[in-house]
């Protein structure tokens, strides 16, 4: 089986990927050329600032439009990618990623909208990001959720300064610490740290549970300054904790909170919700489960769900909805005669029509066309309306503006086209099939843990008869076979981890040509090491000298 | 639609090479008295339904390309070349993960080393990373970076109130658990406050207001201190306006969805985030280095990871690992795109119309331009009726969506408007806004 990275784009006047060098934009510049077009100035000139302010040029590079076309698809072809092949990259969910979700993402009334226009000129997105609130917490099974956060690591940012804003609230200020499993994702810890507090980390059991007595030990030596405890499950060796319940009660039992890592969501949507599971904070990973693009590293999207609790303390604004039956229950709103009907009954509340106030008069206008309330109440025949608010014990803005909502028009898409049911076919394919790879490569490759696994599985690089080959060398040597290798050398608790995540969009047939793969290569090992060791031999370049580019670091082009 | 393949007679195989019956017999490790809930979520729909809905849903906004749009404010209405969505709707980019196997990802490796090359290049800094999540974060993580660059040792930061209200509030969400003094006070001020316990002052130019501002002496005095000075700036000004690397500052952060990405309501933007060289260990976020492979030839890896959360874990310097790659893909290919010329060019056509529609209002009764010369593309102006009074005559009568509403988060500044004119509005419509201006005052103001 050979390889078919870079018959793609040979051609005639191509040399095959593999001997493709492009040249940096700078090196294709010529003095004079241009790839776009401005209109010309019609107003008159102003003065310009004084010099003292003002710059000579700025060193950009000078293409036509044919040039930069020509260097990025030349620069596409250099990629790997989802649409080009399997990318079983563990943790990482490298699931397809539909084009209808493009389409719907840019369409012109999404995106040739502002941040700051009045809510009741942004209804359509108000509705959206409302609906994707509702939706998320659903499958969640969470009372709120913020969409605000940009990625995985901001949601966890967000859940972890939410948790220890709760602790503070209830007077509980020495709540400084956070237990991190040793199988945790590096931005764990980090996430910790970065919100001024402190890592206590638990290790794992021999069936890749969190170990028990020590959690037990821990709680019980440091309870009272326990803030939290961050836990992804299932974990990242692909295994769901068998004993999640106690470890549950251990951690709520000494008055902390447990946040969920939903990086691994992609294995459990409908057939567990992690609110009910005991969880109080969870982030999504909109660009993981939800099928949105990685884009090689992001946007993605990271919103975060909460327990009752704890909602007033996300971040904001937040989307809300009003009925006029809500009204009418709340407010005994009872048409030309209401005082307001904005709805914003919270004194704190951020509707802009100002009736926080209570001696103001009110110009929401409930029956006045020309209202300025963005509750809409003047659109006499939406039933709703949609209007932002920021909690009331609020941790603050975590980004400018309201979230990715570009990512969450496609990830909105997503749910809307697989419902309840579609999405529970997801979570069980995607264990069905990383369950069969598991059984494939019994007899290939160590299994770090003989258990029924989730979403993904972690196997070990280590070929007996073969001392030399590390999981390096046969991930490298998977890309002369024409697979993106899984990810290396994580979780770090298990050693030459290969972490293998299929999801759910690939077939029988590509996992079975994944595990030949493998195979052959276990085979190579044993009669031809030096094969892995220089691979990979047909890629765009071979392996990159990693250590010249951190000592001598070139971070910038120049001339 | 699931967009999963599995034929009843691949699930039979699989399940058997499994060895188990059921697909449920995989999830016996979850506790049985929360497994397979159900899902109330509304009923699943064809792509033709689905998009049929998300039109009408997208149409019940009004966008500005129908309603003439003076709204700035940190999100900017600027032409993004075909070439650039060209571009990243390119699913070899678009589908890719973080290129962590250089080997097949020199093209987002180079896409990336080209952006840092250009922002270095537009800041007039030595160092550029990969992108942070959008302007404010990106200003959050400047703070961050001054404190691990004064070792911790430094406690207090200084704000100017120029800079966007919503990154200064980012800033105290992110470092609320660090035990900071900020203090949030305008240059001059604040020249006073600096000390030895000072490990930053951040200022914006040109600021929230429009206002250009001279900088240099604030970079002398903050280092005689030991202080980094961090810039916000526009990067369409930078076109025109001295690079903040050439008036000495340490960190130049800001939003960068002007360079070719569209408004979408607030996001996916991208922060860009630059620095000197003899700080980059201490800079979070992503970097790409050139290198050669084993046959010499050139190439592109992620590199200093060990400033990295995944290889640092509680000592890394942020928790930072996605980013928004695509959308620094967008900016470097709108930069590319303009080139030296058109960068001038774009940000000239921003000056001089926003002066143009700034005259002309000024010449209005009722009406003051509060914002002194030079601004870059967006200026003050005070109104004579509370700005949403005036925003509602000018949307509803003459389809335009008006300037920000200052007095919303500045005390002080009721009645205030911070208009935004870029190259896409035109002369005519810049007519249209004053005399809907002066239709409003006489409405409202009566």
């Amino acid at each position: 089986m050979k390889a078919d990275f870079g018959v793609r784009c040979s051609g005639a006047s191509l040399p095959a990927v593999g001997d493709v060098a492009e040249p940096v934009l700078y090196e294709l510049s010529h003095p004079g050329r241009m790839a776009t077009t401005l209109p010309a100035l019609d107003v008159p000139p102003a003065e310009l600032p004084p010099a003292e302010l003002l710059r000579e040029s700025v060193d950009l590079p000078e293409v036509s439009e044919l040039d930069l076309v020509r260097h990025y698809v030349r620069l596409s072809q250099l990629n790997w990618a989802i649409d080009i092949g399997f990318y079983p990259l563990g943790s990482c969910t490298m699931k397809y990623n539909p084009k209808v979700n493009e389409a719907a993402a840019r369409l012109p009334g999404f995106t040739h909208t502002h941040p700051y226009q009045d809510p009741h000129t942004v209804q359509g997105n108000l509705r959206l990001m409302w609906e994707l609130q509702e939706m998320l917490k659903e499958i969640g099974g969470f009372a709120g959720v913020t969409l605000q956060p940009c990625a995985g690591a901001h949601g966890e940012l967000t859940g972890v300064l939410i948790m220890r804003a709760y602790q503070v609230d209830r007077g509980e200020a020495q709540r400084c610490k956070i237990i991190v499993p040793d199988a945790a994702h590096g931005t764990n810890p980090a996430t910790t740290t970065m919100s001024g507090l402190e890592v206590i980390e638990v290790p794992s059991d021999a069936r890749g549970n969190v170990d028990l007595e020590a959690l037990r030990a821990l709680c019980l030596a440091e309870g009272p300054t326990v803030c939290g405890m961050m836990l992804t499950n299932p974990n990242t060796l692909g295994l769901f904790d068998e004993h999640l319940p106690e470890i549950v009660d251990l951690v709520h039992g000494c008055g902390g909170l447990m946040y969920g890592d939903g990086a691994n969501l992609n294995a459990i949507m409908g057939v567990a919700k992690p609110g009910e599971l005991g969880f109080d904070v969870m982030h999504y990973n909109l660009h993981k489960t939800f099928s949105t693009p990685h884009g090689g590293g992001g946007p993605g999207s990271g919103p975060v769900g909460v327990c009752e609790k704890l909602v007033d303390f996300l971040p904001g604004p937040l989307v809300e909805m009003v009925t006029y039956e809500e009204l009418e229950r709340d407010f005994g709103y009872e048409d030309e005669d209401a005082e307001c009907d904005c709805g914003c009954e919270d004194e704190d509340a951020e509707c802009d029509c100002g009736c926080e106030d209570e001696d103001s008069e009110c110009d929401c206008g409930c029956e006045d066309e020309d209202a300025e309330c963005d509750c809409g109440c003047d659109e006499g025949d939406e039933a709703v309306s949609f209007y932002l608010v920021m909690p009331e014990k609020s941790i603050g803005r975590v980004k400018a503006f309201y979230g990715n909502f570009g990512v969450l028009v496609r990830a909105y898409t997503y749910i809307r086209m697989l419902g309840g049911e579609g999405l529970r076919q997801v979570s069980e394919m995607a264990v069905l099939n990383a369950n069969y790879l598991k059984s494939q490569l019994q007899g290939i490759l160590p299994i770090s843990h003989d258990r029924v696994c989730m979403h993904e599985f972690v196997a070990q690089g280590i070929i007996a008869g073969a001392p030399g080959i590390r999981a390096l060398d046969i991930s490298k040597r998977l890309i002369d076979y024409g697979f993106h290798p899984s990810s290396n050398y994580f979780p770090l608790i298990v050693p030459e981890a290969l972490m293998i995540e299929p999801t759910e969009t690939e077939s029988k047939e590509t996992l079975d040509a994944f595990a030949g793969a493998l195979r052959a290569i276990r085979d190579e090992a044993l009669t031809d090491p030096e094969l892995l060791h220089d691979a990979p031999h047909n890629a765009p370049v071979r392996r990159l000298d990693e250590v010249r580019a951190a000592r001598e670091p070139v971070l910038r082009w120049k001339a | 639609m699931t967009y999963v393949p599995h034929t009843d007679a691949d699930r039979r195989e699989m399940l058997a090479a499994i060895g188990v019956e059921r697909v449920e017999d995989l999830f016996h490790d979850v506790p049985l008295a929360c497994r397979f809930p159900v899902l109330n979520l509304p009923e699943p729909v064809s792509e033709m339904e689905i998009m049929a809905e998300l039109q009408a849903m997208s149409e019940e906004n009004l966008d500005v390309g129908h309603y003439p749009s003076f709204l700035g404010a940190g999100a900017y209405n600027h032409y993004v070349p075909r070439v650039v969505d060209h571009v990243i709707s390119r699913s070899e980019f678009y589908t890719a993960y973080t290129p962590y196997q250089p080997e097949v990802s020199q093209g987002t490796l180079q896409s990336i080393f080209e952006y840092q090359s250009m922002v270095c290049a537009l800041t007039g800094m030595e160092v550029a990373n990969a992108s942070h999540y959008d302007g404010a974060t990106s200003t959050a993580e400047a703070v961050i970076m001054a404190l691990n660059v004064a070792r911790g040792k430094r406690k207090k930061v200084i704000l100017s109130p120029t800079v966007h209200p919503e990154y200064r509030a980012v800033v105290r969400t992110y470092t609320q658990g660090m035990g900071l003094e900020i203090v949030e006070k305008d240059a001059t001020e604040c020249m006073s406050l600096l000390d030895k316990d000072t490990a930053c002052v951040v200022a914006q130019n040109p600021n929230f207001f429009g206002q250009i501002e001279d900088l240099t002496g604030l970079a002398e005095q903050a280092h005689a201190v030991g202080a980094l000075l961090v810039v916000v700036v526009d990067p369409i000004s930078l076109g025109l306006l001295k690079a903040p690397g050439d008036y000495g500052a340490d960190i130049v952060v800001g939003e960068g969805q002007a360079l070719g990405n569209g408004l979408n309501f607030g996001g996916p933007y991208l922060g860009f985030f630059a620095c000197r060289e003899r700080d980059v260990r201490k800079m979070a976020g992503r970097l790409v280095g050139q290198t050669v492979d084993r046959e010499g030839k050139r190439g592109y890896v992620l590199t200093l990871a060990t400033r990295e959360q995944h290889i640092r874990r509680e000592k890394a310097t942020s928790n930072i690992c996605t980013n928004e790659a695509l959308c620094a893909l967008a900016t470097a290919v709108h930069l590319a795109a303009l080139g030296k010329t058109g960068m001038r060019t774009l940000a000239e056509l921003c000056y001089h119309k926003a002066h143009y529609a700034a005259e002309r209002i000024a010449g209005l009764t009722g009406y003051l331009v509060w914002s002194h010369r030079p601004f870059f593309k967006e200026f003050v102006v005070r109104c004579p009726a509370p700005v949403a009074e005036i925003n509602e005559v000018l949307l509803e009568e003459w389809g335009i969506i008006g300037g920000y509403d200052l007095g919303r988060d500045h005390e002080g500044l009721e009645n205030h408007m911070l208009l935004c004119v870029t190259e896409v509005i035109s002369r005519r419509e810049i007519g249209a806004l004053v005399e809907a201006l002066g239709d409003a005052a006489t409405e409202v103001g009566q």
